[in-house]
């Protein structure tokens, strides 16, 4: 059309596979976070209506959800064969007929994590050997955040010790509730160096903090202090991941990148069930932040009985014929 | 099925195509060629045959008919016909029919949402989730105002037949809007779709006549804008209701000048969207994409003006050059198209000129690298660096081109929103409700978006400020423009005293005044020099009066266009002010009652009543001023949207020669009450009560140059009033009304035509004055903590 000179976002050369490290925190940058509720309902309302995939389009992009999926229990009665069980469908996530009929048995399909208690580290550990299958711990106070800071790092410290490669922290929401992002973000930094080596999400107990610009200021000081991936829930909070959450979330961590070329994950979790919501999790990773977002790397799902639907869609885009849940192995 | 592994790799979404079977087969069921739609029957018609292109792919789709003056004369019979009937059935039983319509358009959505995408080029997600919806809503809302209109409009009464003439950018949503509400109020309809796009109102043909709608009460005839030339000329219609350029429009203004039609305009736009520093940028990034990329811009009311804060603007263009990689353009039939087709190859060769010409006037041009197809598609733009005098900022583009300046205040920003011709929309980015409310009133659009942008809904009123257009479409406002009142037919000459009286020696004053101009609150000579003299109706000398001329007017209106702060005065403190004026009034009854008998000739008891009714009059307009309240709508929406009636401007008033003190009274109160300023030219005859009365004004507090008063040659000074692009209405009490319409098409001002009026009636105040001195202007405010 016309030949001029192209704009693209700003991309910091060499920063693209570095950790997101610790910076300084910036009280004016929390400030100015501003989010309109009825726009961002709006957007997450008219996207599933903009964007779909279908047939083979529609088969790979549920395949990369299950690659993104946090396989997770956590519950008070998990048990060593529990975990076990969750560990083996976390290797072997598809039907391996499943997976040959659209010719990518030998990709080794499995899901993006598994997600227990510190607990069931070891257990989880063991059952995982020999696959690349990090195990993730929640910790530091799991659900409320709210025992002594010192526990809550030694916790860390624990499951990192026990093999986990992943930590999902909590943070203390009351330090939101009070306008104190100042201790989120100090707390946070404790937190980011008991993990050392281990990627740390920090999961922000989206549905506990009343408003999106609360949402929004959380996950921004969660960065700030070197968090790998900002997670919506616990999967114990009244409302569990949205997508006006998501929106918001992935708006914070697209602001982190304009801002310093460093590229923090999201993780929804609580409540995704079905093929379809998570396909709306990933048009908003893609529409909002990008290809390098659909990615295990960056994209995580925090799910249970998620993949069982997307397993029976897969078999009806394999078979032609709708399936059922008995089918498909149990976790 | 290796395909898999490669999506796996790219992670595009792929082809997801809407198949359009559907729509093909209905327009082979149809035989592909389509007859006129006239008296509930396919009429082949006379004219010549013409093409319905699909702009997507160039291909054929069907034959029209090209309507010809009999074609129209047959439409407009039918029309005619159908109407009484139409209108004596009740509001229940129309409302019956509405409700089936809206029914069977529900019925139909899909068939209806891919044959507009077929016509049109528009996505396939905007008609299925946008248009269609919006057109169901639009019966369903009219069919309760079928069956409330006997109880919430009392007093009124159907226009007859209303010749409709609509665009091409939204066919079938603007069929709706034109068609529902008339027929609600028991007008029957001659209706004709944009050449280009006609197919959705031939369905629609089917679905009036699955309906079982009586026969006439919709018809519609295809063609081009020579078809529409003969609707808006044909004599027998009583109301033109037209959306479309304003070019257009003004020609419309001209042919139906003085011919008594009632005339809505719905016409271009270059809407501003206002974005401030402490707005969400994000949320307002994905606002410019719903402003601007919505139905590839051709949109009137399109957010084309970005004005964004200087201190966050080139943040605020880096997120949206990003966003706008994100765009996908391509065939309108896939779902996952965000901007389709342009309506046809000469619209985009338009389009394409006007950017090449803000490139060459010094704009900077980004288009994103997105995949842009071949033919009948245009990839969407910005041009920043653009600055008001730039070609691109002042002309509507009507395509997906957002132009983008910066402001550094709120009151720049205001200022830079009103700079331009047009007044249809504008849309506020601020999470700071002070700065965002403060401004909703102060631009001079007929729609407000805080925080969002092209929000429609058949609850609340859509349509014009200034060049614009007038008129309002969707809700109750909208209801008055298929309306008129019920009022018996009354002749002035009636109203005048028969006989000349004997006056009596000493009601005259004891030194006669002279009487000058009042202008911007002072009492001013005529520019010319010269007077004219006023005689009594036996003939005696009364005294002179200053002969206005051309610059009298412009001094007058300058003084009323400085005097805004009145706009903007409480209606409390209005209120105050008029009734001082009562007060000052009733003080001098005698002499003005003096005066009116020495002028006009009145009984003694005649000339009382005139004043005292005067009094009375002043009173009621105290009592308007803070009472006529605006609305808030019920869209379905999680916010309110505020109907504000606000004043129009600079109101020009041609006042009559009868009850020269009434009726000036009663003209120029309603309009000041409501907050506008007034340049009235008083009877020609007998024009010395309103010169008295400037002294009432000195002596009342009547802030400078919210009424200013010129005397003189009363249809010449009108019509330099109607010429004037500094007055925003002009209301006409007098036999000339087609030279006032015709003066008014320069900047499409509003004109009130009105051949007498019973001032000392019901009908000499109200309601109607009321809403001819303000205009509704509705603010969307979606809120959520």
């Amino acid at each position: 059309m016309f030949n001029v000179k192209q704009i693209v976002p700003c991309e910091i050369a060499g920063l693209r596979d570095a950790r997101n490290p610790v910076a300084s925190y910036d009280a004016d940058l929390i400030d100015s976070v501003r989010v309109n509720r009825s726009a961002a309902e709006r957007r997450v309302a008219s996207l599933p209506g903009r964007r779909t995939v279908k047939k083979e389009w529609q088969a790979a992009w549920q395949v990369r959800a299950i690659q993104c999926i946090d396989l997770t229990t956590l519950s008070g009665d998990d048990t060593p064969g529990r975990v076990r069980r969750l560990c083996a469908k976390a290797r072997r996530p598809v039907r391996q007929e499943l997976l040959d009929a659209m010719g990518i048995g030998g990709i080794g399909v499995t899901t993006g994590a598994v997600c227990v208690y510190h607990a069931m580290v070891e257990t989880a550990v063991a059952a995982l050997r020999g696959t690349k299958i990090p195990v993730a711990a929640v910790s530091a106070g799991f659900p409320a955040g709210l025992s002594p800071l010192d526990l809550r790092v030694k916790e860390i410290e624990a499951s990192v010790a026990a093999g986990a490669g992943e930590i999902d922290i909590v943070i203390n929401r009351s330090h939101v509730l009070t306008g104190n992002y100042r201790a989120v973000y100090d707390e946070m930094k404790l937190f980011r160096a008991a993990c050392g080596p281990a990627r740390v999400k920090a999961i922000v107990g989206a549905g506990d903090l009343g408003t999106l610009v609360n949402v929004g200021r959380a996950s921004l000081a969660c960065m700030m202090a070197g968090a790998d991936f900002v997670k919506t829930s616990t999967g114990k909070e009244a409302t569990n991941a949205t997508l006006p959450f998501a929106l918001v979330m992935c708006r914070m961590i697209r602001t982190w990148h304009e801002m310093t070329g460093h590229k923090v994950g999201f993780k929804p979790a609580g409540g995704i069930a079905t093929a379809k919501d998570a396909m709306n999790y990933q048009f908003i990773m893609k529409e909002e932040l990008g290809n390098d977002w659909l990615s295990p790397e960056l994209f995580r799902i925090g799910a249970s009985s998620l993949l069982t639907d997307i397993e029976r869609q897969l078999e009806y885009f394999v078979s032609g014929h709708y399936s059922v849940a008995h089918r498909q192995p149990m976790a | 099925m290796n395909r898999v592994a490669q999506i796996l790799e790219t992670m595009e979404y792929g082809p997801a195509p809407e198949s359009d079977v559907p729509a093909q087969t209905w327009l082979d069921k149809k035989g592909r060629r389509f007859e006129l739609f006239i008296g509930g029957t396919g009429m082949p018609g006379h004219g010549d045959r013409f093409d319905s292109i699909n702009p997507a792919t160039g291909s054929k789709l069907a034959l029209l008919a090209q309507a010809t003056a009999a074609d129209v004369d047959a439409a407009v019979r039918a029309a005619r016909a159908a109407q009484p009937g139409w209108a004596k059935l009740s509001g229940f039983e129309r409302a019956k029919y509405l409700y089936a319509l809206a029914r069977l358009v529900q019925k139909h959505s899909r068939l209806f949402a891919v044959l507009e995408t077929l016509d049109n080029g528009k996505p396939i997600r905007e008609t299925r989730d946008i248009d269609i919806p919006l057109v169901v809503r639009h019966f369903y809302h009219h069919a309760g105002w079928a069956q409330l209109l006997e109880s919430e409009f009392p007093g009124y009464a159907p226009l007859g037949v209303a010749g409709q003439v609509i665009p091409w950018n939204f066919p079938v949503l603007m069929l709706a809007w034109k068609i529902a509400p008339a027929i609600a109020c028991g007008n029957t309809v001659v209706l004709k779709p944009a050449e280009d796009t006609s197919l959705t109102a031939l369905l629609f043909a089917d679905i009036c006549q699955e309906a079982k709608l009586p026969k006439g009460v919709v018809n519609i005839v295809t063609g081009s804008g020579e078809t529409g030339r003969l609707i808006v000329e044909h004599p027998d219609i009583d109301k033109i209701a037209f959306t479309g350029s304003t070019e257009v429009g003004r020609a419309i203004r001209l042919a139906t000048a003085g011919t008594g039609k009632k005339l809505t305009l719905e016409l271009g736009g270059k809407s501003p969207f206002i974005v401030f520093d402490d707005a969400d940028l994000d949320a307002a990034v994905e606002g410019a994409v719903d402003a601007i990329w919505f139905n590839q811009g051709q949109v009137c009311c399109a957010g084309s003006r970005l004005l964004v804060q200087e201190s966050v603007a080139e943040r605020f263009l880096a997120k949206l050059r990003a966003r706008m990689e994100n765009l996908r353009v391509g065939d309108p039939l896939d779902k996952t198209t965000d901007i389709g087709a342009i309506v046809s190859l000469k619209q985009r060769a338009q389009i394409d000129a006007k950017v090449k010409k803000g490139v060459a006037e010094g704009a900077i041009l980004f288009q994103p690298k997105t995949v842009c197809p071949d033919g009948c598609f245009y990839p969407p733009t910005l041009l920043s660096n653009v600055e008001p005098a730039a070609t691109v900022a002042q002309e509507e583009i009507f395509g997906p081109v957002l132009v983008a300046m910066t402001f550094r205040t709120p009151a720049e920003g205001v200022a830079l929103a009103n700079n331009t011709r047009y007044g249809l929309a504008a849309s506020i980015w601020s999470e700071d409700i002070n700065v965002a409310l403060d401004l909703a009133p102060r631009i001079k659009a007929g729609v407000v978006w805080v925080n969002c942008t092209n929000q429609f809904d058949a609850s609340t009123g859509f349509g014009g400020y200034r060049e614009s257009g007038f008129g309002r479409e969707g809700g109750r406002e909208g209801l008055y423009e298929y309306l008129k009142e019920k009022t018996p037919k009354f002749s002035a000459a009636a109203s005048m005293p028969t006989a000349p009286p004997a006056l009596a020696k000493e009601e005259f004053p004891a030194v006669d005044r002279t009487a000058k101009l009042f202008i911007g609150g002072k009492q001013a000579r005529p520019d010319g020099g010269t007077s004219r003299a006023i005689v009594s109706r036996s003939g005696a000398f009364l005294g002179h009066v200053g002969e206005g001329n051309r610059k009298d007017i412009r001094n007058a209106v300058e003084a009323a266009s400085k005097a805004e702060g009145w706009a903007y005065a409480t209606g409390h403190a209005r209120a105050q002010i008029l009734y001082y004026c009562a007060e000052n009034l009733s003080a001098r009854a005698g002499e003005f009652a003096a005066r009116s008998r020495g002028m006009t000739g009145a009984s003694k008891a005649a000339a009382a009543k005139e004043v005292e009714v005067s009094i009375h009059r002043l009173f009621t307009y105290a009592a308007w001023a803070d009472k006529f309240d605006g609305a808030v709508h019920n869209p379905p929406l999680r916010g309110a949207v505020l109907a504000m009636n606000e004043p129009q401007g600079v109101i020009a008033i041609a006042a009559p020669d009868e009850a020269p003190l009434l009726a000036f009274t009663s003209l120029w109160a309603p309009a000041v009450a409501m907050g506008n300023r007034v340049v009235i030219v008083p009877s020609e005859r007998h024009p010395l009560a309103a010169t008295d009365f400037y002294q009432v004004l000195e002596t009342s507090d009547m802030p400078a140059g919210v009424i200013n008063i010129v005397t003189g040659g009363r249809d010449t000074l009108a019509q330099t009033l109607g010429e004037h692009h500094g007055v925003d209405a002009i209301w006409y009490f007098g036999s000339n009304g087609k030279l006032i319409e015709q003066a008014s098409v320069g900047d499409l001002k509003r004109t009130w035509i009105v051949g007498a009026i019973d001032w000392f009636g019901a009908d000499g105040e109200g309601r109607v004055f009321l809403r001819h001195a303000t205009q509704v202007k509705n603010v969307w405010i979606p809120y959520g903590a």
